[in-house]
């Protein structure tokens, strides 16, 4: 029951003091703006007569980049709504008329994460949805896998919130939110020396990409989720900057959930066993 | 000697220790169901973190802690537990209806139970006029004010209250001071923290001074007295061997001319002491004990430096 409370609380705050509307705001601008880009894009693919194939190439090129601007607003929007519930209400001493109502601890916190994962679920369901809807109108094109690749974004941002909120169970918030936002930098940029060096063929390189992931796996679950997504020919070829030249494989997936499932076990058995 | 079952909170050899800093050095204390209880100290004496361990908030390093019988942080027993913390901190997005409907189903309240008890407690509190004001609107006493509802909300059997008249005028102190005496009419504990001794005189039964993380004297507010007591004696034909004789009821004895001034462990002892000097030929012109006001005690146990 306290699991609900807090959900529904949790929810209800993000509501009240506009985070989500804001997020959703900002978003429908983005995809305006998406769109505006990509009605005028196709418009001129059209005029100057592109072969067709090109032409849908060049739109999944298209969606991949806007599906890739989401994945990093939603990484954004992750770390920097979630970081202060726990550690913010710790340091204020709000927490203390919470934790003293007949509610194991656990419930606290699990209630807070379902409800970010909630407002999460909405927003990258939105937001994704809505980028596929643009390229489908404008251009006639949707991701390949789109499931499957909005599953593995969701994914990702839930790796990142049981990873902030383990963080902010000890430390404090801007602390907690350098140190999540430090660790999906340093699995981004692992990702990138993977990629070059599938590309380049230099092993040394990869092998350093794969430890990133098993650092931080969020990165390889963008990737994986844009090889489903993207064209089989732009996986193919290589073409995109988001392509996946080293595609993370089911087993990285696995490991992430187990990732996910560990960081938010240390974040319950930490909240627990604290002082308030 | 109470029995266990007969205690809201019992403390043994409590300690807490943050990061090499003893914040409780050894806390054993005792505290009856139905009493109104006063925790005094200086700052940094480790009262707020005592209401903490016992509330299950901080974990102690050693000892024990019972409240309600059952060991301190134990989540069924939290049910009969109110709480004001010291600094009341809440959402304040919400409106003060809609924390304490969040509290009382925090409680296990029944939304049918809170559409009750709810207007009442605002009532109670003074705030039936602000039903749906957000809490981020509220003057730091209407604040207090909701904390202290907040804290009443599940009819608890055993109540902790952290300075709860910090930001309150005296209207509020009053509210305080009636709604602990209505607690305690119900048959509640109230452990209750605070700066304001005169507030603490009032109110409580009973109070422990506490330096240092250890209680250093407990005294009962309430009834007969069992406390040590200054006696002021004017008697004439009191020789060195009279004053020798009364080492057994006092280990001082300050002579100053026709004046005795002697320190007892009870107010007890004094009809003794009395039958002892007239039996020993003295004439007793006046006796007047001087017992020492919760301030004067407060100051002598904390000193002059405040406890800082």
């Amino acid at each position: 029951m306290g699991v609900w409370i807090m959900t529904g609380v949790t929810f209800r705050e993000a509501a009240r003091k506009k985070m989500l509307w804001m997020a959703l705001a900002a978003g429908g601008a983005f995809l305006i703006l998406f769109g505006t880009g990509l009605h005028f894009q196709a418009k001129d693919f059209a005029a100057h007569g592109m072969n067709p194939v090109l032409r849908r190439e060049m739109s999944f090129a298209m969606l991949t980049m806007g599906l890739y601007a989401v994945d990093l607003l939603a990484v954004l929007l992750t770390i920097l709504t979630s970081v202060d519930t726990l550690s913010g209400e710790i340091a204020s001493g709000t927490i203390q008329a919470v934790a003293t109502k007949p509610v194991p601890r656990w419930q606290v916190l699990v209630g807070k994460w379902f409800g970010f994962v909630g407002m999460l679920t909405a927003y990258i369901a939105i937001m994704v949805g809505g980028v596929n809807a643009v390229t489908y109108v404008t251009a006639g094109v949707t991701a390949r896998h789109l499931i499957r690749g909005c599953l593995l974004m969701w994914m990702e941002s839930l790796v990142l919130l049981s990873v902030t909120f383990a963080f902010a169970t000890y430390f404090s918030t801007l602390t907690s939110g350098v140190l999540a936002l430090g660790l999906h930098g340093l699995a981004f940029l692992g990702g990138w020396i993977e990629q070059f060096g599938a590309l380049t063929q230099t092993q040394p390189a990869v092998s350093v990409g794969v430890v990133a992931s098993v650092l931080m796996p969020s990165e390889a679950l963008w990737r994986r989720a844009a090889f489903e997504m993207q064209s089989p020919l732009a996986n193919a070829m290589r073409i995109s900057p988001f392509s996946t030249l080293s595609v993370p494989s089911k087993a990285m997936v696995f490991y992430a959930a187990l990732y996910l499932a560990i960081a938010l076990v240390v974040a319950i058995r930490r909240f627990s066993q604290r002082d308030l | 000697m109470c029995r266990a079952s007969d205690l809201a909170i019992r403390t043994r050899r409590l300690r807490k220790v943050f990061s090499g800093k003893v914040a409780v050095r050894n806390l054993t204390l005792d505290v009856s169901r139905g009493e109104v209880f006063g925790f005094l100290g200086p700052n940094g004496a480790g009262k707020s973190t005592s209401i903490k361990m016992l509330l299950g908030l901080v974990f102690p390093t050693s000892g024990e802690a019972e409240i309600l019988g059952r060991p301190a942080g134990d989540v069924k027993t939290r049910s009969k537990v109110g709480f004001l913390p010291e600094h009341f901190r809440f959402y304040d997005w919400l409106t003060s209806t809609e924390l304490l409907k969040l509290h009382g189903r925090l409680y296990g309240m029944s939304h049918g139970m809170l559409r009750e008890r709810v207007p009442a407690l605002l009532d109670l509190v003074g705030l039936a006029p602000h039903p749906d004001k957000p809490l981020r609107d509220f003057s730091k006493g209407m604040l207090q004010r909701i904390g202290l509802a907040q804290a009443l909300l599940n009819e608890p059997d055993l109540i902790f209250l952290d300075e709860p008249t910090s930001g309150l005028d005296p209207f509020g102190r009053r509210l305080v001071r009636d709604i602990i005496k209505a607690q305690r009419a119900r048959g509640a504990t109230v452990l209750l923290n605070s700066h304001l001794l005169g507030e603490v005189e009032i109110t409580c039964d009973r109070v422990a001074f506490i330096r240092d993380g250890e209680v250093v004297e407990t005294r009962q507010l309430n009834g007969e007295s069992e406390e040590q007591i200054t006696v002021s004696i004017r008697a004439v034909h009191v020789n060195a061997e009279v004053v020798d004789g009364l080492s057994q009821w006092t280990p001082s004895v300050r002579v100053d001319g026709e004046r005795l001034t002697l320190t007892l462990s009870s107010n007890a002892l004094l009809p003794e002491v009395v039958r002892y000097l007239v039996a020993k030929g003295a004439d007793v012109y006046e006796v007047t004990p001087q017992r020492l006001s919760l301030e004067e005690r407060f100051l002598q146990i904390v000193g002059s430096d405040g406890g800082l």
